[in-house]
């Protein structure tokens, strides 16, 4: 019993640095730069990684302890809802539409966040770093699997979620997100972790992660709904992460300065040009909206985001010039984007429709200044037609960014009636730009955005057909040979809601439910 | 008794996703496991090189010398999801903290003799490095590897590689203090009896071939290691001599490799049973890792068991060596 009066106490912070980066030791037998490879080619200088703070402190034992406890809450309340028939519940069938996009848009960078960070917690040479991206590599694989778990049954019940890990790899829209995160895991260790860890997870994920949850809980939707409240925590621990990375860079090296700046740069407008296809969500495919996407905007990141890159001053970051140009979009952004898919209906995995009369007098509400005078008329007018029989479904194939791979839809900053071209020329062949800030983005890296799997180029290619298909044979129909390389199926995944098998569905189904037969 | 409780029925349009029930012949029903498993990795159409490999695509087959016709081949015996796999894990360190709760409780750890005592802390806190390093080795077969249902598992035991180098903090800041934790790292890095056991694990750490890394880390190093220390030394060496407290604080590490191994041997089973050439390139890479393993093991083995060393490290090997056998790699 003496003894264990004279041995010292650990605090807290000293007792998960001998649980963490005490482990560590410096190699002999294998020079440092075999062992961690990747960590010096992009240029940033860390001194001492040793004056890593870490983010949070969670040994294994506690980790498994607090996130089992919430597993096993998910998964009862995942259970229930589909044993009581929950997706019945929800306002009303459009709805399911966001589910489809976050499923086969969202889900799969889950994963690729997984692999991600375990890529970046074997590479830096901190322990410290090491284990916090570790931690976030199996929380991300948790959240793939957490969102296909909760998605499974609306699957059961609905098209366009049937083989959402096959379409994201190809289909045209989700190279767009699929692109921004292939982006982040071929850069280095850093300019990754400045990219998703803080760019993505601090920045921008109350703009993306959050509209889904918030839309789920206002549309009755309860496992997108309870998989979003219990990855909180989660996300709580990635966004101090985030942070922390920064800040450590920030303070090794004066010179990591004009890199980081570079990289805050150019995420910041990557993941903002990702979050085209969540404004429109917001503003137009949840039937019980939550706010605007510009509302959303002016909240997360002008002011939240604002109070943010005051506090970075200190280190000399300043805020992203790009930010200039998308208070610019921000009246436009969700209807130039809800425009081009419902042009593209035929060609995308879940359904579009024109909103509703008093949906459009809300969209007036919170577009003053643009939706009565540039977009409510085209609308309206698509509606007359549709009721006239001649739904219209563009079948041309548009023009695509090199760098964020959106379609040319966008108008020029402070001319809504023009659209924006940009262009490059590049070795012999010329590239094509959606804006200033894509322009930018490749000319600092042509070599990596000239290899970018274009949809539309590899469509006009040949290499988005079935294996063996002829497209010299008679009768060829290019766009049913694309959507069967999607495995999309025409008339049940995609074309208008209205008239939809999930319409029909959802409508009989809630019959059943609620109304003696 | 049966009662019937009614709800409204639905006839469902499907009843997994597609890529699943490709697999699985047929659109049934799916396991969580399943639908959290397969394909979940991109295969096709990655849009960069990797700025810090540019000779491989993102996920690419041939960062290994095994092929795979399909890597959704494997299968975790255990069926581990981020879900099931927590659950697991909460459970067993439920009973690890019951068991260090007893030991600090009763005083146990100071009625430990003093010899004996002193072995168990010249043994095991050094280990606390061992397992940092499959951490690290685990974190990039998990990076680097091919397929989902080869590379899953290896974050959880990349994490539980972690979870068992702070138990073994524990054991030491419990049996010690943290001079003690001080002293195991100067032994680890300075006393010859681990410089064998260092050089492996370092040399691991620049291994480039996400398989051959498995092989040498979850297969040859732990497949020794844990038989050895684990099973033997604490279990019945130490415990015979008055030291069965030792065995209630490792116990964690003990059914983990009892459950673990499951997985690396029915990893093992399908890469060798697929081709002739995968068997012969395993059995070369598991012999080779398993003499380093064995010969950085015996002086580490013989700090506890003094002259029995080499008879025991040969007794371990022979298991080992049936083990491989049954998994279809002769050595």
């Amino acid at each position: 019993m003496d003894m264990q009066a004279t041995k010292k106490k650990l605090g807290l912070k000293e007792r998960y640095q001998v649980m963490t980066r005490g482990l560590d030791w410096e190699p002999s037998y294998q020079k440092k730069e075999d062992i961690y490879p990747y960590v010096a080619y992009e240029g940033i200088k860390i001194h001492d990684w040793d004056k890593w703070e870490d983010p949070f402190r969670l040994t294994m034992d506690a980790y498994w302890k607090y996130q089992a406890e919430k597993e096993r809450k998910l998964y009862a309340i995942i259970d229930a809802y589909a044993q009581n028939n929950g997706h019945l519940n929800v306002t009303d069938a459009r709805y399911l539409n966001t589910v489809k996009l976050f499923l086969t848009g969202v889900s799969p960078l889950e994963y690729m966040a997984h692999r991600g960070f375990a890529h970046a917690g074997r590479q830096f040479p901190g322990a410290g770093p090491r284990v916090a991206c570790l931690m976030q590599s199996l929380d991300e694989i948790r959240h793939a699997q957490t969102q296909i778990h909760a998605l499974s049954n609306y699957n059961k019940h609905y098209n366009g979620l049937h083989d959402f890990r096959h379409m994201h790899d190809r289909v045209w829209y989700l190279s767009v997100p699929k692109s921004f995160f292939d982006d982040a895991v071929t850069a280095g260790p850093f300019e990754f972790m400045v990219a998703i860890g803080f760019s993505f997870e601090y920045v921008l994920t109350n703009l993306l992660f959050v509209p889904f949850v918030s839309g789920a809980a206002y549309n009755g939707d309860m496992s997108t709904m309870t998989f979003g409240f219990s990855a909180q925590s989660d996300e709580a621990r990635h966004m101090t992460l985030g942070l922390e990375v920064i800040k450590f860079i920030l303070e090794q090296d004066p010179d990591n300065l004009p890199i980081v700046q570079r990289w805050i740069d150019k995420w910041t407008w990557r993941g903002y040009r990702v979050l085209t296809l969540v404004a429109m969500m917001m503003d137009y495919m949840l039937p019980k909206r939550t706010m605007s996407w510009k509302e959303a905007w002016e909240v997360y990141f002008e002011e939240n985001g604002g109070a943010l890159f005051k506090d970075l001053a200190r280190y000399g970051i300043t805020m992203p010039k790009c930010a200039e140009t998308i208070a610019l979009e921000k009246d436009h952004l969700s209807h130039q984007a809800w425009g081009t898919f419902y042009n593209y209906g035929a060609a995308a995995a879940f359904h579009t429709w024109v909103p509703e009369k008093e949906e459009l007098d809300w969209l007036a509400s919170k577009y003053p200044d643009s939706f009565d005078k540039h977009y409510r008329p085209r609308l309206e007018y698509w509606r007359e037609q549709a009721a006239k029989g001649n739904r219209f479904y563009n079948k041309t194939l548009p023009m695509l960014c090199q760098t964020c791979q959106i379609p040319m839809l966008f108008t020029e900053p402070g001319d809504p009636t023009k659209i924006c071209y940009r262009e490059v020329d590049y070795k012999d062949n010329k590239y094509h730009f959606c804006s200033d800030h894509c322009k930018e983005i490749f000319e600092h890296e042509p070599e990596k955005y000239i290899q970018s799997w274009l949809p539309v180029h590899q469509i006009y290619q040949g290499n988005c057909f079935p294996e063996g298909t002829d497209p010299t044979a008679e009768g060829f129909d290019p766009l049913a040979a694309v959507l069967q390389y999607y495995h999309l199926e025409f008339g049940r995944d995609n074309l208008d809601f209205e008239g939809s098998e999930d319409q029909k569905n959802f409508d009989a189904w809630r019959g059943m439910a609620t109304k003696n037969a | 008794m049966h009662i019937d409780l009614r709800t409204v029925t639905i006839k469902p349009l499907r009843h997994t996703y597609d890529h699943v029930a490709r697999r699985i012949g047929g659109d049934k029903p799916a396991s969580r496991y399943q639908e959290g498993t397969f394909d979940l990795q991109a295969t096709a159409n990655f849009h960069y090189r990797p700025t810090w490999d540019p000779a491989h695509e993102i996920f690419d087959t041939s960062r290994t010398a095994i092929t795979m016709a399909d890597w959704y081949a494997f299968k975790d015996p255990r069926q581990f999801y981020y879900g099931a796999y927590t659950l697991a894990r909460a459970k067993q360190q439920d009973t690890a903290e019951a068991n260090f709760d007893f030991v600090e409780n009763r005083g146990l750890a100071q009625a430990l003799p003093v010899e004996l005592k002193d072995a168990v802390l010249r043994l095991l806190v050094p280990l606390r490095h061992v397992a940092w390093g499959s951490n690290m080795n685990n974190a990039s077969v998990c990076a680097y590897g091919y397929g989902t249902a080869f590379t899953q598992p290896c974050i959880y035991q990349a994490m539980d590689q972690l979870g068992i180098a702070q138990y073994l903090t524990r054991v030491g800041l419990l049996l010690g203090d943290l001079d003690t934790l001080d002293e195991g790292k100067r032994a680890w890095m300075e006393d010859d009896a681990w410089q064998g056991l260092r050089r492996y694990v370092e040399d691991c750490f620049v291994l480039q071939d996400p398989f051959e890394l498995f092989v040498a880390q979850n297969v040859a190093l732990d497949g020794l290691l844990y038989p050895l220390v684990y099973e033997t030394i604490v279990d019945d060496v130490l415990s015979s001599r008055g030291g069965t407290a030792v065995a209630m604080l490792t116990q964690f590490m003990t059914d983990w490799y009892g459950e673990t191994k499951k997985w690396v041997d029915a990893t093992m089973k399908t890469a060798a049973a697929e081709s002739a050439d995968n068997k012969a390139l395993l059995e070369t890479w598991t012999s080779h890792w398993r003499d380093r393993a064995a010969a950085a093991l015996l002086p580490v083995a013989r700090l506890a068991l003094a002259d029995n060393a080499d008879s025991v490290m040969s007794d371990v090997v022979q298991q080992f060596n049936s083990r491989q056998a049954k998994a279809g790699v002769a050595i």
